[in-house]
């Protein structure tokens, strides 16, 4: 339709920026997070990742190569090009680049700017290019370790898959990853199966007490999970099932279950009621029904209640907490991310980054894919 | 057995099964209990047809009492007993923990969380679903702001922990303190009292996005002809918006706002993954998890206070649908 606000210029406009500002709010943080999980450890301290696309000043520290020493009078000559230095030299690897300033201390490392003389006191200077060419004069021999430098290098924007490799290969997140599927793909395909049976009764066989069932699965959508917790994990110690991969496929199928009867059966009962009726007439067995006619007919809603169920298993951490083992081998992802690497991981961004970016690659795979079947969910299913 | 393999069996034996016993269960009824010939037969059917409905929801049922039912009755006759459960201590748990001051922060800002988190969360929802119905990359827009709602509640905590971070590096917070206000940096998940409110924002990152999906599909489901009718009467957009369109979504509002605050009272994940609880954060749901594993009676209490508050919705959901079905 075309509304009021269409017609008014400065109105369209507003709301043009004033969308784009929220959708640019909302971006933020996630690219914040994609950008950061391609940046190295180094790259993350040195600026923000806003910068990454640019060239940034990173501060490095070398030593004066003592292979070239000559000897000019009572002074030692050490010359050199600063992207030679073996500690230097990694983040360069072209051996180029440019030099913002340069220094002797950590404290102040690009104190003198590029082509003049520093002078370092007790008889040491250093002289430095743009290009990283230096001369250290030194009155006295420095032996096999050469004096310290530093330096504030132009670094070109670096990305970087390693953040990637470390968490797939050495932080145990491949193991968690498959993990989180094998938990994720059973806990999907079965709940859908009983429900569709029960909604299919709910919806289209009559019988007493079929109105207060309907009121019980409303009823039970908006439980608190936290109450099943204690009681349940204590009952699957005493069957022997105790903490493991059945414990929670079980778990997650039967608090699957309300969701998927509601939403079946809200899609169910909107069917065609000729379509039933005539099969009826012809012969037709519920069970026939319900296989040939209502399991096709229904495939929006399975779709829709099958990509519920993906994310939140996929999501989840409480039930995985509570009803998986707590070893190593058995962690989820979520698991794994909240306890591992947000505690003794803190301090490594990149690493963080791309762990978090693992775990959610697969939901919003599946989101910008499905998105038609979750909105169609979400729109008739919006008690939960 | 390594779990992959253990899953797909799962799977096999799971679709399998469910199938075996709705075949075998209604050939039992059909052809043995009551078969449909000889001197009953239409007796027979009609008795078969009595029973079949139960056999199609067993599972379901059996699911729901086992993993649903029974714990509400579980977790609240736990909780009446000791740490270790050997000892019948009545309403001892729940003396101690309205006794306790964390549990008294817990609540209070929990009941701040479902004040503000469901407010919040359903205007920028709806500010949202109008502004973008007008214009032609609207879909692209609502996509966008939909997408939290495919991540984590895990995984949004570490995005926005990249947000709060102290460095002014990394932490966009303190990029702009620093930068713009040349204020030091802080570590905004330690500030008394906002630290909660910054808690939030990541649930309302997260929620407004379902907010949007539903009333943008409440706002086009308004009969045109009263917009039309308003806009002749030479209503301006803003009385259309809030004297039209909103009064005719009410309803929608309310299930949003009930749906998002009963979400509010069991997310547990990003009070967890955030701050632990600590710096006065904790909410009921985290505050329960301090207790799981250690003092089941505790964390049982804590989750029948949680069910208590949940109830009157559920009650007033209840009665809505039972309203709808006559």
């Amino acid at each position: 339709m075309d509304n009021i606000a269409g017609r008014k210029p400065a109105l369209i406009i507003v709301t043009h920026i004033t969308v784009a500002f929220i959708v640019l709010l909302w971006l933020i943080p996630t690219v914040g997070l994609f950008v950061s999980s391609f940046r190295d450890r180094d790259a993350i301290s040195a600026s923000g990742w806003w910068l990454a696309p640019f060239s940034t000043e990173q501060t490095f520290r070398g030593r004066g190569d003592t292979g070239t020493i000559t000897q000019d009078g009572d002074l030692f000559i050490l010359t050199g090009n600063a992207f030679n230095d073996p500690e230097i030299a990694p983040s360069f690897p072209n051996r180029e680049g440019t030099i913002a300033g340069f220094g002797n201390s950590g404290r102040s490392p690009g104190e003198y700017p590029p082509g003049e003389l520093a002078d370092l006191g007790d008889g040491e200077s250093l002289i430095m290019d743009r290009n990283g060419d230096y001369v250290f004069t030194l009155p006295e021999d420095p032996g096999d370790r050469g004096p310290r430098f530093y330096v504030n290098a132009v670094t070109p924007p670096a990305f970087t898959l390693d953040n990637y490799r470390t968490v797939l290969t050495a932080g145990g997140m491949g193991q968690a990853f498959v993990n989180t599927l094998t938990v994720t793909v059973p806990t999907t395909i079965i709940p859908i199966l009983m429900a569709a049976f029960a909604a299919y009764a709910l919806a289209w066989m009559d019988f007493r007490g079929r109105a207060f069932l309907i009121a019980a699965v409303i009823g039970l959508l908006v439980v608190p999970l936290q109450l099943a917790l204690v009681p349940m994990l204590q009952l699957h110690f005493n069957l022997g099932i105790g903490q493991s991969f059945l414990g929670i496929w079980l778990a997650h199928s039967a608090f699957g279950q309300p969701l998927a009867v509601y939403l079946l059966r809200n899609y169910m009962i909107g069917l065609p009621r000729d379509i039933i009726e005539s099969a009826r007439v012809d012969g037709g067995t519920d069970f026939q029904i319900f296989m040939k006619i209502i399991l096709p007919l229904s495939f929006p809603a399975l779709a829709a209640f099958a990509i519920f169920q993906f994310l939140w298993t996929w999501n989840d951490l409480l039930i995985a907490k509570v009803f998986l083992p707590s070893s190593e081998e058995a962690k989820v992802m979520t698991v794994k991310i909240a306890d591992d690497l947000l505690g003794s991981r803190g301090g490594d961004w990149g690493i963080l980054a791309a762990a978090a970016f693992v775990s959610i690659s697969v939901p919003l795979l599946v989101f910008f894919t499905l998105q038609r079947y979750l909105v169609r969910g979400l729109l008739a299913g919006s008690v939960k | 057995m390594n779990p992959v393999f253990q899953g797909l069996i799962t799977i096999a034996i799971g679709v399998g099964g469910i199938f075996l016993y709705f075949i075998a269960s209604n050939a039992f009824l059909d052809k043995v209990l009551f078969p449909a010939k000889g001197p009953n037969a239409s007796r027979n059917i009609n008795r078969a047809n009595t029973i079949r409905p139960w056999l199609f929801m067993a599972p379901t049922i059996i699911a729901l009492s086992l993993y649903l039912v029974y714990p509400v009755i579980g977790s609240f006759w736990r909780s009446l007993f000791n740490r270790s459960g050997n000892e019948f201590i009545g309403f001892s748990n729940y003396m101690t923990m309205f006794a306790s001051s964390e549990f008294r922060t817990a609540f209070g800002n929990n009941v701040l969380w479902a004040l503000v988190v469901p407010s919040v969360s359903t205007f920028l929802g709806l500010l949202v679903a109008q502004l973008t119905d007008k214009l032609r990359w609207g879909n692209i827009a609502k996509s966008l702001i939909f997408m939290p709602m495919a991540i984590s509640f895990v995984g949004a905590s570490l995005i926005w922990k990249f947000v709060y971070a102290i460095d002014p590096d990394l932490g966009v917070i303190n990029a702009l303190r620093v930068n713009l206000f040349g204020a030091a940096p802080l570590d905004v998940l330690q500030v008394a009292f906002w630290n909660n409110i910054f808690l939030m924002v990541i649930l309302i990152w997260v929620q407004t996005g379902f907010a949007m999906v539903i009333l943008s599909a409440a706002l086009r489901g308004i009969p045109e002809e009263t917009i039309e009718a308003a806009i002749i009467d030479g209503a301006n957009p803003f009385q259309v918006f809030f004297r039209i369109q909103v009064p005719q979504v009410t309803n929608t509002i309310i299930v949003v706002f009930t749906t998002t605050t009963i979400l509010v009272l069991k997310v547990f994940d990003i009070v967890y993954a955030m701050t632990g609880g600590n710096f006065n954060t904790q909410i009921l749901p985290s505050y329960m998890m301090q207790f799981m594993f250690r003092d089941d009676g505790r964390a049982t209490a804590v989750a029948i206070v949680i069910m208590l508050i949940v109830t009157p919705v559920m009650i007033q959901n209840i009665r809505q649908a039972r309203n709808e079905m006559r």
